[in-house]
């Protein structure tokens, strides 16, 4: 329930999505009720239990300006009641069901989950497809669970410096864009949140049409569709609107952004890119890109660790992310922390240089080979865990891709040239489309 | 991320072993050389998962040299046999094998994940990393500069910054005191021959438990074991821990910081894992504070009140000692009404219990939602693990649901009585908040 997943899980949870289907491996299987409902289904039949997702095709992005936070907002709120389940024993009639059950909000998606003994099924179904629509807030709901999403933001980020810095980069990223806002919220416009904007996001955005359903685990398929014609088949479409956000200009200036506090006790250095995905811009480089930066900054062996860790000693860690997943444009991060006793100046400069001499020079086809391999075998592992193979189909198909997209990931994988992925990185990693942040003492660098 | 809220709780769950009847076969699988494992065979995807502990772990840390443990966890993938630490990370890429060791105030641990193709492979990398660590000064001090690194930034968490000073409150004098990780001062002090000097005395086959889930068999695994294991010593001699019950009953620690929501940790004793009142504590424990969303406390100060995002409690059993704890995070101006909510609640099970439909909602809860933790080869490892440890027999998977089923009313209004005592709990606040103050 009502929680968030904010930047970094989101781009681990599309990296894993981008490392690990197949449809050799997750043999999903899919069908599409009248009213236009999407569903996945992916059989495994090692422990008697399923896990039962609905995700939603609105996040954070899709908020009305002056709004932010009302998507998350909503997704708390949607433990509250209906006419048939009072209010607040949502979660509570799982878990006398043996299940358990929460939720997330991030950029493009809004998605609830119960997992539960395959025999509970029937029950959370019902439970889900009732929320989807009949939802009955009041007044009292919305004040009191307020606070506590202002509280979540405390804890999130408030109290954070670290996290606060990320927020401020964010916000400069994307000059146009709402990825710039925080998914949680800006305090300010949360404190504003009232009862009729949660009731208006839900009526335009909850529905079937709108809705992609995922079950994984000890069912058959076939089963779960029928399930699913009774208990979602009758709801109605809405008129939902299309997903257009204002998109970014071309980005031409280079930022900096300097957070300064007092609480902060260890200096951080990290940098963005704003990045093409496999829906969104340069879509040709998403693959090759993803590969680009598990070479440069992937582990232990790649470029960044060895010359900023290993050889160079001043870093602490150092790496970069890269998620190929993401409805508009996306993101390709550099982080280093420095060393005791070296400054981050340093520590960027010798990043600048590892990393032009990456762009340069390339890297070895054994490194290639080597990355291919670990992002293979990933796709393997993807499967051991049930509750993987969910979330990453809900993951695309709620940001523009199709089963057969994800499905087609590990080929693509497999012919992906060093040609390809030094052109990506050549393209995306230009000064003009970055921002970089210094976390610092108040104190300065405190050396 | 997900991970902050929810990491107590899942810590608790591990070592509280909520188990429940299942097909699951475990077999208890003795190499040729003498080594025991408990095995879950499972074919369907080509890959294996083992996990292993050796009790101890940071607590055979020398004082002055606290973290030697962890320090030496994060090296041994970092250099081993006749592999430098470049070539060795680069063999565990070539194989895609994944391997993590970790030291903790119960034990020494370890983890291996590797495809089938890849096993043999594997498991002597794993030999190798246990037997023939290198500890070359390049790796040492790298791993030195990351472990300094990252203690200098628990320095601006709040959640750590209150749960050490818990601890170092809790346990004076005592190795679960200081933090397994060590602070700054003593991490710099540790040398190579510390960090050889503890894994002779820390991996010791007389404290070694195995768990195994995936595509193998017992035969299969029976040899694996004697060349990963086998070379290990049979024993070592190490100051036994001594028992202790955590102090500081009564005692509020404020710790000023400039945020805006205080962060409190608050606990007293707890049971021990073979207590016999184990299971009415743990349904008293999941009423009260354990069962997320249907908590007591999170229905008083979240649902009702909007006091917090999270508010939690756990049972945690070491070898040596108990703790029952639990945390809130309110905005400064709050927290001292969410406490008082916290603490009345408390009184309230203390003196009252729990009820009828409480108890036969956490037993259906407790003993339904078992399943859900056979989901992954990892998760299932870590449980045989658990169950091996507290010698809770192989039967113990169809024995679980009875022993839930059987706690009573009665048991649980006794133990609570035990186990909760607002007034004497040792309570941490990080943050500024307003009204309260410290007291000794």
């Amino acid at each position: 329930m009502k929680q968030l997943i904010p930047a970094l899980a989101i781009s681990f949870i599309a990296a894993l999505s981008a490392q690990s289907a197949q449809a050799a491996l997750f043999h999903p299987k899919t069908h599409t009720l009248a009213n236009g409902m999407e569903i996945v289904v992916i059989e495994d039949h090692r422990a008697p239990v399923v896990a039962h997702m609905v995700w939603y095709k609105v996040g954070a992005a899709d908020e009305p300006p002056g709004k932010s936070g009302i998507a998350h907002f909503l997704e708390h709120l949607l433990f509250k009641g209906t006419e048939k389940v009072p209010s607040g024993q949502f979660s509570k009639i799982v878990a006398r069901n043996g299940g358990r059950d929460n939720a997330f909000t991030s950029y493009d998606y809004t998605g609830y989950y119960q997992n539960v003994a395959k025999d509970k099924l029937d029950l959370v179904m019902g439970l889900e497809a009732d929320r989807m629509v009949n939802l009955k807030l009041t007044t009292a709901d919305v004040i009191t669970e307020r606070a506590v999403i202002l509280e979540e933001r405390r804890s999130r980020t408030d109290n954070n410096p670290a996290a606060q810095m990320r927020e401020a980069m964010n916000a400069a990223q994307y000059m146009a864009h709402p990825y710039g806002i925080p998914v949680i919220g800006w305090k300010h416009e949360m404190e504003k949140l009232e009862l009729a904007d949660a009731v208006s996001f839900y009526r335009r955005y909850y529905a079937p049409n709108n809705a992609v359903l995922i079950v994984a685990g000890d069912v058959e398929a076939s089963a779960v569709f029928a399930m699913a014609e009774r208990h979602y088949g009758p709801l109605e479409r809405a008129q939902t609107p299309p997903r257009r956000r204002p998109q970014e200009p071309p980005q031409l200036a280079a930022r900096r952004v300097i957070f300064k506090d007092a609480r902060v006790t260890q200096a951080d250095w990290r940098r963005g890119y704003l990045a093409p995905t496999r829906t969104a811009g340069e879509r040709q480089h998403a693959i090759p890109l993803s590969m680009f930066a598990d070479l440069l900054g992937g582990g232990s062996t790649s470029r960044l660790y060895q010359a900023l860790v290993v050889e160079g000693k001043v870093a602490a860690s150092a790496g970069a992310y890269y998620s190929a997943t993401g409805l508009d444009m996306g993101r390709f991060v550099l982080y280093a922390t420095p060393s005791p006793g070296v400054s981050v100046a340093v520590l960027e400069t010798a990043m600048d240089k590892a990393l032009a001499a990456a762009l340069k020079d390339g890297f070895t086809g054994k490194a290639l080979e080597r990355s291919r391999t670990g992002l293979l075998a990933a796709a393997v592992y993807a499967r051991d865990n049930l509750f993987t193979s969910p979330r990453i189909f809900g993951d695309a198909l709620t940001s523009g891709l199709s089963v057969e997209e994800v499905e087609a990931w590990p080929n693509e994988v497999r012919v992906v040239t060093m040609e390809q992925i030094m052109a990506a990185g050549r393209s995306v990693l230009v000064p003009r489309r970055s921002v970089t942040g210094l976390l610092l003492p108040a104190g300065g660098e405190g050396k | 991320m997900m991970v902050p809220a929810m990491r107590t709780l899942a810590l608790a769950l591990v070592l509280c072993l909520p188990l429940a009847a299942h097909a699951t076969k475990i077999q208890s699988v003795r190499s040729p050389g003498g080594i025991t494992a408990w095995l879950v065979q499972e074919r369907t995807i080509p890959l294996l998962s083992i996990n292993f502990s050796f009790a101890g772990g940071a607590t055979l840390d020398d004082p002055a040299r606290k973290g030697t443990g962890n320090m030496a966890s994060v090296l041994l993938d970092e250099g081993a046999g006749p592999y430098n630490s470049l070539a060795f990370q680069t063999k565990l890429e070539e194989l895609a094998v994944r391997m993590s060791f970790s030291a903790d105030r119960n034990s020494f641990s370890g983890n291996m994940r590797t495809l089938t193709a890849n096993r043999d492979a594997a498991f002597e990398l794993l030999r190798l990393a246990l037997n023939e660590p290198r500890f070359e000064a390049e790796a040492v001090e790298r791993m030195r500069r990351q472990i300094i690194t990252g203690l200098i930034e628990d320095k601006e968490d709040p959640n750590t910054i209150g749960g050490r000073l818990w601890f170092k409150t809790a346990f004076p004098g005592h190795p679960y005191g200081p933090s397994s990780k060590g602070s700054v001062e003593t991490v710099t002090a540790i040398t190579s021959d510390d960090l050889r000097g503890f894994l002779v005395k820390a991996l010791a086959r007389d404290r070694l438990t195995i768990g195994v889930v995936g595509d193998i068999s017992a035969d299969e695994l029976g040899p694996l074991l004697d060349r990963t294991f086998g070379a290990l010593v049979p024993g070592a001699d190490f100051k036994p821990v001594p028992e202790i019950m955590p102090q500081g009953a009564g005692v509020l620690k404020v710790v000023q910081r400039d945020i805006p929501q205080s962060r409190v940790i608050f606990g007293g004793p707890g049971l021990k894992r073979n207590d016999p009142d184990w299971y009415a504590a743990y349904v008293l424990n999941y009423v009260l504070g354990g069962g997320g969303f249907s908590s007591r406390l999170n229905e008083e100060v979240r649902e009702k009140r909007g006091l917090a995002y999270s508010v939690y409690s756990y049972l945690y059993p070491l070898d040596h000692a108990a703790i029952h704890m639990g945390g809130v995070g309110t905005q400064n101006g709050r927290v001292a009404d969410a406490l008082k909510v916290i603490m009345a609640q408390l009184a309230l099970a203390r003196d009252k219990g729990i009820t009828a439909v409480e108890l036969a909602n956490a037993k259906q809860f407790l003993n339904g939602s078992f399943p859900l933790r056979l989901t992954s080869s990892g998760r299932i490892a870590r449980l045989l693990l658990a169950i091996q440890r507290e010698n809770l027999g192989i039967d113990y998977l169809d024995r679980r649901a009875d022993l839930i089923n059987g706690v009573t009313l009665d048991a649980v209004a006794r133990v609570a009585k035990r186990l909760l005592q607002p007034d004497n709990l040792l309570i941490v606040v990080v943050g500024k908040p307003v009204g309260l103050t410290s007291r000794e």
